[in-house]
C-alpha cells in the first residue's frame, strides 16, 4: 500500500465505506461526494502505523461492528483498528494535527559502515542550538530553523510486528541526547478532550502495513530519559523486518510547519559532510498527534494522539442529518 | 505479506507503481503449487487501459472459478520500468503471485485493436520468452490470441500457438480438459496443439500452409495437419444469461479509465452499419433478461464500492427492456452516490428525460453519430440516422438546457464525394441554427459543437472488406477540405473541428487486413523500437516506414489496392457466421446507395441465425 499516492488513498476509502455499506453523508449537488477528509497526507514509499481521517455519518454501528465491516472491505496491508466518535463541534483532524512520530530504519544494504559514529554524529546535529535549512517551497526557496521543530531524535531498536524478541541486545544501548524526552506528554497521563455522545463525526484509524497491536507500551516504557545514559527504547516498527538500530523522530506536523522526515535526514547528511544517498531508509509514521497545550494557556506543547479525541461507541446510533 | 518481484528502488522511481503490484480489491488469491494450470492473462497495454477491459475480467473471474486453474494477470511495462527490466534483465512477472509469466502454462493475450501487436511482441520478449512460436520448448507457455482482432489473425500467425475465435466464454473448458490430460499422459507441445485444434473455435497458425499467386494475392490456404479444420468457426455464447458473469470485478488502487462497474446488456447489434466490424462478428444480438441484469447491477456494486455503473453495449437503445432497466436503476442509487452512465443512446424523447436525470445538464454534452455527411452517403454505409431525427433530437435538448454537441465522423468511406465531406460541415451548421432558431429566453446563450472525424479503416468480416483505402494524403486532403467548409459556415465561432491522424489510420488499414506477409514487418518494427502505437505521442511513422522498407514489403498492396470479390482473403478460413454472400450482397447494395432494415424489422439472411440464438428467435415459438 506504500506504492499508492495520497488522492488515490481518498479514492480506495471512498470505494472501502460503499462496501462496508457504512451511512456515510454526502455533500449535495449533480455529482455528490462522501464527506471525509484525511488527518495528514502520507508520502508514497511511506509505512504507516497511524493514519486518521474524519468522516460524518448518519448512522453507526458500534465501534467494533464498524471496524469489523470496513475491515471486511479492505485490502491486504491495510486495517483499519479504531473508529471513534467525535463531537459535532470538534474540529477536524487536518486542522488538529501538530506533531508526527516516525521511525526511519537502514533499508538492507544501506547501513552505514559505522553504526555508532551515525548515531553519534546525530546526537551532536539534535544537540547544536539551531539547525538551519533551506526547504523549497512552491514559491520558491525557504530558509528556516529546524530545531524547534524536531521535538525528539533518537536512536531507538527496532523491532518487527508480530512475535519475537523486544529487549534490544546490549550492543543497541546507546546515547541519547540531552533534550530528548522532555517536552511530550504521555497519553496516559493526557487529560483528553472527550466528547458527548450525540456527535456525529466518526473517527477512525486506518493502520497499513502492520499488524493491529499498537506497541503503545513499548514506545514509552523509556520515558523520564535518562540524560547522558544508555537508553533502552524498543519500538515496533513495519520500517523493519529484522530488528535494528533505527532512527526515531518525533516533528511538527501540519499546514504551517510541516517537517517531513527526509527533511531532517538531509539536513543531518549535509551536517555530515554528504549527501544522503537515495532509498537508504525505509520510513514508517507511527503516530500522528494533536496539541492539547496551545490552547489559551500559553504553556507548552501537550500532545495526544488523534484517537485519544473520540470515545468509543458502544451500540448502534442514529443521528439527524 | 505478499512478495513483490521488484525492489522499491525500483517500483519508487517509475511513474504510477501501482501498476506492478497487484494487491487489489477481489483479487483471486491461490496457492500455484496446489493447481494444474497457471494461466497467465494479458491486455498488452498499459495497465489503466487493461483494467479498464471487461471482457478479460469474465475470463478471469471463470477461469479461477476452476479449482485446477490459477489465473493470473500482466500489462504492458509502461516505458520506464520496459527499460529497467530490460536494464537488470528481470523477467516480466504476474500480478498476483509475482512469479515469472515464462514459469505459466497458458499466456493468454487479447487483441482488441491491431495498433497493440508490437506491444504482444514487448510482452513476450520481456517474459523472455521466444517471440516465434517455432521456437519455443516444452517449457515456454502455449501462446493463445483472442478478441477482435483474432479475426484476422495472420499478421501474428508467427508469434502465437493458438488463438481463439470467438467468444471465450465457451470452449476455454476443453482446452484445459485437453491440457490436463496431454500432460498426464506425457504428451508432447505439439500433441497438445493437435488436440486444441481439434476444439471448435481454436486455430493452430502453425497447421497450416499458404501459398501466393504472381500478383501478390493468396493462391491457396490449407491445413497441413490432420488434425487441423479445412474452416474454423467462431465460438459464441447462445443464451446470455446462462454465460459465466462477475459479480466481484477487481477494484483498482489507481484511476483507472473505466473506473466504474461494467453492466453488458446485450451482446451483438441489429443495425449493419457496413463498416462496423462488431456489428457483424458479435451476430446475432442476444439480450441478458432484466431480472439477470438487477441482480448483477446490486451485486456488482456492493462487491466493488464504485460510484458510477456503466451500460455497456454497441448500441444501447435497442435493448428492449431498457426503460424498465433504467428505472430499476434510478431507484437502486439514490441517495448512494452512484452515477449512472449510459453511453450510445440514440438521442430521442426518451433518452433526454433519463440523462436529465442522471447527468448535470449545464455540464454535460450530446452526442450523435450520423457517421457521413450526407443522407446519400449514410444511405451507402447503412446508418440509419437521419437528418431530421438529428435536428429534433438536438432542438429538444436545446430547449432541455444543453448546449454542447459532439458529432462524430468518418472520412474516406467508400463513394465519398466532395459535397459528402463538406455536408459533415454543413450538417454542423445546421445543428448550431437549430440552436439560434429558438427564443433567447428557451436557451442557453451559446451553443458548442464538436464534430470529429476519424478517417475510415476497412476491416475483415464487414461489406467493406473490399474496399480500397485512402492513401494518407488523400485522407488529409479530405480532411482540409472539411476544415477549410467549417471556415466559411455562418456560426463559425460556435463550432470546432477535430480530425485524426492519417498516418495511424494507413497503418491500422494494412495490419487490419495484412496476412503472414506483415509479420516481419511487425517484428522490425518492435526492434527498431516501436510500442505502444496506439498512444499518438509514441507512435513513429517513420520508423514503421523504414521497417516496410527492409522487410521488402509494400504497404499499399494491403491499403489502396481494389480487391476482386472473388480473391481469397487471409481470414475466409473463418467462418463468422455472416456469409460470404451476404457481405457481397450488402457490398453491391451499398454502392446502389441501398438501405438494409435492422434485424428486427426484417431478416436479411446474413447467415448468423445457424447459431440458432438472440434476435433471429425472438418472438417466436
Amino acid at each position: 500500500m506504500k506504492f499508492i499516492g495520497h488522492l488515490d488513498i481518498m479514492r480506495y476509502f471512498q470505494k472501502v465505506m460503499r462496501r462496508a455499506d457504512v451511512d456515510i453523508r454526502y455533500s449535495g449537488g449533480f455529482s455528490p461526494h462522501q464527506i471525509m477528509s484525511f488527518a495528514a497526507p502520507l508520502g508514497v514509499g511511506l509505512l504507516s502505523n497511524g493514519e486518521y481521517l474524519d468522516i460524518e455519518v448518519d448512522s453507526t454501528g458500534s465501534s467494533a461492528e464498524m471496524v469489523r465491516r470496513m475491515n471486511a472491505a479492505m485490502s491486504e496491508g491495510m486495517e483499519v483498528v479504531s473508529f471513534r466518535r467525535l463531537d459535532d463541534s470538534a474540529k477536524s483532524a487536518m486542522s488538529l494535527v501538530a506533531a508526527a512520530d516516525y521511525v526511519l530504519a537502514f533499508r538492507p544494504g544501506k547501513e552505514p559502515e559505522d553504526i555508532e559514529a551515525f548515531f553519534r554524529a546525530m546526537a551532536d546535529f539534535y544537540a547544536q542550538p539551531q539547525i538551519p535549512v533551506t526547504k523549497k517551497t512552491k514559491s520558491g526557496e525557504k530558509e528556516m530553523d529546524l530545531k524547534p521543530l524536531i521535538y525528539r531524535l533518537e536512536r531507538v531498536w527496532a523491532v518487527p510486528y508480530g512475535d519475537g524478541p523486544e529487549v534490544p541486545p546490549a550492543e543497541a544501548k546507546t546515547t541519547i541526547s540531552e533534550t530528548a524526552g522532555t517536552q511530550t506528554q504521555e497519553p496516559e497521563s493526557t487529560d483528553m478532550r472527550l466528547q458527548k455522545p450525540e456527535a456525529a463525526v466518526a473517527q477512525t484509524q486506518a493502520q497499513t502495513d502492520a499488524a493491529a497491536e499498537t506497541a503503545e507500551s513499548e514506545r514509552t516504557q523509556t520515558h523520564g530519559a535518562m540524560k547522558q545514559q544508555k537508553a533502552l527504547r524498543v519500538v515496533r516498527s513495519g520500517a523493519v523486518t529484522e530488528p535494528a538500530d533505527a532512527v526515531w523522530m518525533q516533528v511538527c506536523t501540519g499546514s504551517t510547519d510541516n517537517v517531513k522526515p527526509e527533511l531532517v535526514m538531509e539536513a543531518l547528511y549535509d551536517f555530515m559532510g554528504r549527501p544522503l544517498p537515495p532509498f537508504t531508509f525505509q520510513t514508517e509514521r507511527e503516530e500522528v498527534y494533536a496539541d492539547a497545550g496551545r490552547e489559551g494557556s500559553g504553556e507548552g506543547r501537550n500532545l495526544v494522539p488523534l484517537e485519544a479525541l473520540g470515545e468509543d461507541i458502544e451500540q448502534t446510533d442514529h443521528y439527524q442529518a | 505479506m505478499r512478495k513483490l518481484a521488484l525492489s522499491d528502488e525500483i517500483l519508487l522511481s517509475v511513474q504510477q507503481p501501482a501498476r506492478y503490484i497487484g494487491g487489489e480489491i477481489n483479487m483471486a488469491i491461490k496457492d500455484p503449487d496446489l493447481v494444474d494450470i497457471r494461466f497467465c492473462m494479458c491486455f498488452p497495454d498499459v495497465y489503466e487501459i487493461g483494467m479498464s477491459h471487461l471482457g478479460i475480467q469474465i475470463l478471469y473471474d471463470m477461469f479461477n472459478g476452476r479449482d485446477d486453474v490459477y489465473c493470473e494477470r500482466v500489462y504492458s511495462p509502461w516505458t520506464d520500468m520496459d527499460r529497467l527490466l530490460r536494464e537488470k534483465n528481470i523477467p516480466l512477472f504476474a500480478l498476483e503471485s509475482q512469479d515469472p509469466v515464462k514459469d505459466f502454462d497458458f499466456l493468454g493475450i487479447t487483441l482488441q485493436y491491431e495498433m497493440c501487436y508490437t506491444n504482444v511482441l514487448q510482452i513476450l520478449d520481456l517474459s523472455q520468452i521466444p517471440l516465434h512460436a517455432a521456437d519455443r520448448s516444452e517449457d515456454d507457455p502455449i501462446v493463445i490470441g483472442g478478441g477482435p482482432c483474432a479475426y484476422n489473425p495472420e499478421p501474428l500467425a508467427p508469434f502465437f500457438d493458438i488463438f481463439y475465435i470467438g467468444e471465450g466464454e465457451t470452449v476455454y473448458g476443453q482446452l484445459f480438459d485437453a491440457y490436463k490430460a496431454n500432460k498426464s499422459r506425457g504428451g508432447s507441445r505439439k500433441d497438445f496443439l493437435e488436440a486444441a485444434a481439434g476444439i471448435p473455435g481454436l486455430y493452430v497458425p502453425a497447421f497450416y500452409d499458404v501459398t501466393y499467386g504472381e500478383d501478390g494475392t493468396i493462391a491457396d490456404f490449407k491445413p497441413n495437419n490432420p488434425c487441423a479444420p479445412e474452416t474454423v468457426t467462431k465460438e459464441l455464447v447462445v443464451h446470455m444469461d446462462d454465460a459465466w458473469y462477475i459479480e466481484k470485478p477487481l477494484v483498482p488502487f489507481i484511476k483507472v479509465t473505466q473506473d466504474r462497474v461494467v453492466l453488458e446488456i446485450q451482446r451483438g447489434c441489429i443495425r449493419g452499419c457496413r463498416f462496423c466490424q462488431a456489428g457483424t462478428i458479435y451476430r446475432p444480438l442476444r439480450e441478458h433478461s432484466l431480472e439477470y441484469l438487477k441482480d448483477y447491477a446490486v451485486k456488482m456494486l456492493k462487491s466493488t464500492g464504485h460510484e458510477e455503473i456503466s451500460l455497456s453495449s454497441l448500441s444501447s437503445s435497442d435493448y428492449s427492456k431498457l426503460p424498465e432497466l433504467i428505472s430499476f436503476l434510478l431507484e437502486e442509487v439514490k441517495g448512494k452516490g452512484i452515477n449512472i452512465s449510459l453511453p450510445s443512446l440514440r438521442i430521442d424523447a426518451f433518452s433526454l428525460d433519463v440523462m436529465s436525470k442522471v447527468q448535470d445538464v449545464k455540464k454535460s454534452s450530446l452526442t450523435f453519430a450520423p457517421e457521413a455527411g450526407s443522407q446519400r452517403l449514410r444511405d451507402v454505409i447503412n446508418k440509419g440516422l437521419t437528418e431530421e431525427a438529428i435536428l429534433s433530437g438536438a432542438r429538444d435538448a436545446f430547449l432541455g438546457g444543453w448546449s454542447r454537441v459532439k458529432l462524430y465522423f468518418m472520412l474516406g468511406q467508400p463513394t465519398e464525394t466532395e459535397e459528402d465531406m463538406k455536408g459533415i460541415a454543413y450538417l454542423s451548421e445546421k445543428v448550431a441554427e437549430t440552436f439560434y432558431d429558438l427564443p433567447v429566453e428557451q436557451r442557453q446563450k451559446r451553443v458548442q459543437i464538436v464534430a470529429s472525424s476519424s478517417f475510415f479503416v476497412p476491416k475483415p468480416f464487414t461489406p467493406f472488406q473490399w474496399a480500397k483505402q485512402c492513401t494518407k494524403e488523400e485522407f488529409l486532403r479530405r480532411a482540409w477540405l472539411v476544415r477549410d467548409t467549417f471556415g466559411q459556415m455562418k456560426n463559425a465561432r460556435s463550432l470546432k473541428y477535430n480530425y485524426h491522424e492519417a498516418d495511424l489510420s494507413v497503418l491500422e488499414g494494412v495490419l487490419a487486413r495484412g496476412d503472414r506477409r506483415v509479420a516481419p514487418v511487425i517484428e522490425e518494427a518492435y526492434r527498431r523500437g516501436a510500442m505502444f502505437d496506439s498512444w499518438g505521442e509514441r507512435f513513429d511513422n517513420e520508423l514503421w516506414m523504414a521497417a516496410f522498407d527492409a522487410c521488402g514489403v509494400d504497404p499499399d498492396f494491403y491499403t489502396v489496392r481494389d480487391r476482386d470479390l472473388d480473391e481469397k482473403l487471409p481470414w475466409d478460413f473463418i467462418d463468422a457466421g455472416v456469409s460470404k454472400e451476404f457481405l457481397k450482397r450488402e457490398w453491391k447494395r451499398a454502392t446502389e446507395e441501398t438501405v438494409t432494415p435492422n434485424c428486427r424489422q426484417g431478416c436479411a439472411g446474413c447467415g448468423a441465425r445457424v447459431f440458432g440464438g438472440g434476435v433471429c428467435f425472438e418472438n417466436q415459438n
